[in-house]
């Protein structure tokens, strides 16, 4: 891979190729990087509880990993940022809120949710994939709003939903769900608490970091093989692909299909994290935090390994908690909010406006 | 509709037009207005389960095109430079909403008030659609997508200013727009002083026979809508309209020609911005009092939607799709709760409903245009 890159040129010296891996990590990245530093400290010369801070960086990290690693699929095969996830997202929910329906607990009931929930969004990816073949290169805008109308389309679907599980329904009748449904009963923790043990005070999520692991080899093994390197040609140069006998289309809807089924997966470990299951408008959003994640992490929207989901989502769920206590004690509880819009905008805004090498070659 | 039909009848009285031809023609033309009928279809079943009445309805109808047909006629300009919707004009509205934050803590009160607002917005706007005008240059054709973000970017800023600066850093002497720690602004400004500032310099009511309730015409709003209709309409046979045409229909030949491409873009998100602003200006003063979050977060979507609805795509719009686009999907706003009752029993799903309309709407549009766009391509 290092020789492709260097396309036969000279080599670079060293001082060169410092100052092409910071231009790659770029400014922002940097500005993101001090502000978490910054924050840190504040919160030592606050007095907050470190250990807690770092137990709930690991619990959030795993939470979210997921759903930040679906966007790989998406980037690799030249998508661009799944701004789709939503449906995904949802199909993961449904398979969540029929195993609460047929009374299901435990890790059979999670297990059962992110099948399910993967064999669902494996269905709407496919469909989905071959709609977005038709739509290329406004595939980010037409995603965001399909995205924001299956959320919207799904909220009838809850309103008119025949379930009857009384966790579910709300407490005094009337028709459709609860907006938030509580996994206490059901399967909240069991990856939380399993092997979980406690290190100076830090409590590590053993469970949900493993399965998180897990995933991250999956992927990182799936875009070694084959098909992930020919995934990854269709992504960054279709003609070249075409030319080499490569589909590109049914690479584009594979990469659709993964990218969703690992949404729904993602959805799920992050409710039994979570503890809740949120309905209606609740994913409405979810995909611009994912989108913010791994760019953070340094992925361009033409590419992104493992790597940047990982780095990404450290980064960035850290500052969300460590933002949270420090703006709480120097300002007001609301600032957290106003400063995770700002850098999550922030970095797409900067992603999309970066010049990358061989856009718009379709 | 009636184009819908004159196209129709042409086609009939002119017999020896190629066969081949005038599928493709009649294609078009049911591809060109099916949009708008689809949707007249839709008002029409749910104004008739909706259990309203004629002149309630039309009433409704009169309020909401005179409050938000400025906003929607704003994103004419940038669709037709090429640049598609312009989902930016979320900042527009920011201005209008700063410039609302300054003439009430100034206490300027009716008409005088009203017209110092569109004044003040007016280099805050500039200002804005500048910024946004050099964002979507360097992102050049992925100007939609960096407007949404961008809008969902300047909020958060937005609410930075709004929630810790206001009273802070920036003194405000109204105690009641504040929240009662000392800074950060409420969640509701009061817009009493300028209330139907522009509404209500004259109002025509006209009686429909058999009805208690008069349908009331705000002239003045409605003259100042026509007014922007007309110079819209005069703008694009000066030089600098055809500019904007140019660059709209192909970059580089305009380029070639000698216009200053990435200028008359800039120059049209300018425009853009400042229209929003005016038209969200407007749009407040008929409605009386301003939700500090949340006015201006939906006012893309909802223009972009409504002009989708009247025939529009992502690079061709006229005035008339414009209002027609307003009629339509206000008219569907205002029905689509209670048709959803009388129908579905639930009111809840009417309005989700709506929701779903105006999201969907946008992504088949989207898809439609990027769809033709690969087919235009390929041949």
């Amino acid at each position: 891979m290092a020789d492709l890159e260097n396309n036969g040129l000279p080599r670079e010296s060293m001082g060169e190729r410092i100052r092409e891996v910071v231009k790659d990590f770029g400014i922002p990245r940097f500005i993101i990087l001090g502000f978490l530093i910054l924050l840190i400290v504040a919160a030592k010369v606050l007095g907050l509880s470190m250990p807690q801070l770092l137990g709930s960086i690991l619990t959030r990290f795993g939470m979210n990993g997921i759903l930040v690693l679906a966007m790989i699929p998406a980037i690799q095969s030249g998508t661009g940022p799944n701004f789709v996830l939503p449906l995904g997202i949802t199909c993961g929910i449904v398979a969540m809120t029929l195993s609460i329906e047929l009374d299901m607990t435990g890790l059979s009931a999670f297990l059962f949710s992110a099948g399910f929930g993967a064999l669902l969004a494996g269905i709407a990816g496919y469909f989905y994939g071959v709609f977005q073949n038709k739509v290329k290169g406004q595939e980010m805008t037409v995603g965001t709003y399909v995205g924001f109308s299956v959320v919207s389309l799904m909220c009838i679907f809850w309103t008119l939903v025949p379930f009857k599980s009384p966790e579910m329904i709300w407490p005094y009748g009337g028709s459709g769900l609860r907006v938030t449904i509580t996994l206490e009963k059901r399967f909240a923790g069991v990856l939380d608490n399993l092997f979980s043990f406690d290190v100076m005070g830090v409590t590590v999520p053993t469970g949900l970091l493993l399965f998180f692991a897990l995933f991250c080899v999956l992927t990182w093994l799936y875009m070694r093989s084959k098909s992930g390197i020919a995934m990854m040609m269709v992504g960054s140069n279709p003609r070249f692909a075409e030319s080499a006998g490569l589909n590109v289309n049914r690479l584009r809807v594979l990469g659709s299909v993964l990218s969703q089924m690992l949404a729904a997966v993602g959805i799920v470990v992050y409710a039994e994290s979570y503890g809740f299951l949120q309905l209606y408008m609740g994913p409405l959003f979810m995909a611009f935090f994912a989108v913010a994640s791994i760019l953070i992490g340094g992925a361009s929207l033409k590419r992104a390994t493992v790597t940047h989901a990982v780095i990404g989502t450290f980064l960035f769920q850290s500052i969300l908690v460590v933002s949270m206590p420090v703006a709480n004690l120097v300002v007001a509880d609301n600032l957290a909010d106003v400063v995770r819009i700002i850098i999550s905008n922030g970095i797409i805004l900067y992603a999309l406006t970066r010049k990358e090498a061989g856009v718009d070659v379709r | 509709m009636t184009s819908a039909q004159e196209t129709r009848t042409t086609q009939n009285a002119v017999p020896p037009i190629p066969p081949t031809k005038k599928k493709f023609e009649l294609a078009y033309a049911l591809r060109s207005n099916a949009v708008p009928l689809f949707f007249l279809v839709i008002c029409v079943i749910g104004a008739y389960y909706s259990g309203l009445s004629l002149p309630f309805l039309l009433n409704e109808i009169v309020v909401r095109m005179a409050r938000n047909s400025f906003l929607v006629i704003s994103l004419i300009i940038p669709i037709l430079a090429g640049m598609g919707l312009n989902f930016g004009i979320v900042l527009g509205a920011m201005a209008g909403q700063f410039a609302y934050f300054a003439t009430v803590n100034w206490q300027i009160a009716g008409l005088w008030g009203f017209t110092l607002t569109c004044l003040l917005s007016f280099p805050l706007a500039v200002f804005f659609g500048w910024l946004t005008g050099k964002l979507f240059n360097s992102a050049k054709g992925k100007e939609m997508i960096t407007g949404i973000i961008l809008g969902f970017f300047a909020n958060g800023v937005y609410q930075l200013i709004n929630l810790y600066f206001m009273g802070n850093l920036i003194p405000i002497r109204v105690p009641e727009m504040l929240i009662p720690g000392g800074y950060g602004l409420r969640n509701t400004v009061d817009l009493k002083i300028m209330h139907y500032a522009l509404d209500n310099l004259w109002k025509v009511r006209i009686s429909i026979p058999g009805s208690i309730m008069p349908i009331v015409v705000p002239v003045v709003t409605i003259a100042v809508i026509a007014l922007l209709c007309v110079g819209m309409h005069f703008l694009f046979k000066t030089k600098l309209g055809q500019e904007f045409r140019a660059t709209g229909q192909n970059r580089h030949i305009a380029e070639v020609s000698g216009i200053q491409v990435d200028k008359i873009r800039i120059l049209a998100i300018i425009f853009s911005t400042v229209l929003a602003a005016w038209g969200q200006i407007i749009f407040l003063q008929n409605i009386g009092n301003m939700n500090t979050y949340g006015a201006h977060v939906q006012v893309g979507t909802f223009a972009v939607a409504a002009i989708l609805i009247g025939g529009a795509s992502v690079s061709k719009a006229t005035i008339g799709q414009a209002l027609m686009g307003t009629l339509l999907f206000h008219t569907m706003f205002i029905v689509s709760p209670l048709a959803g009752k009388n129908l579905l029993g639930n009111v809840q799903v009417g309005e989700y409903f709506r929701v779903f309309v105006t999201y969907g709407v946008i992504g088949v549009a989207l898809a439609l245009h990027a769809w033709q766009g690969k087919a235009k391509r390929k041949t």
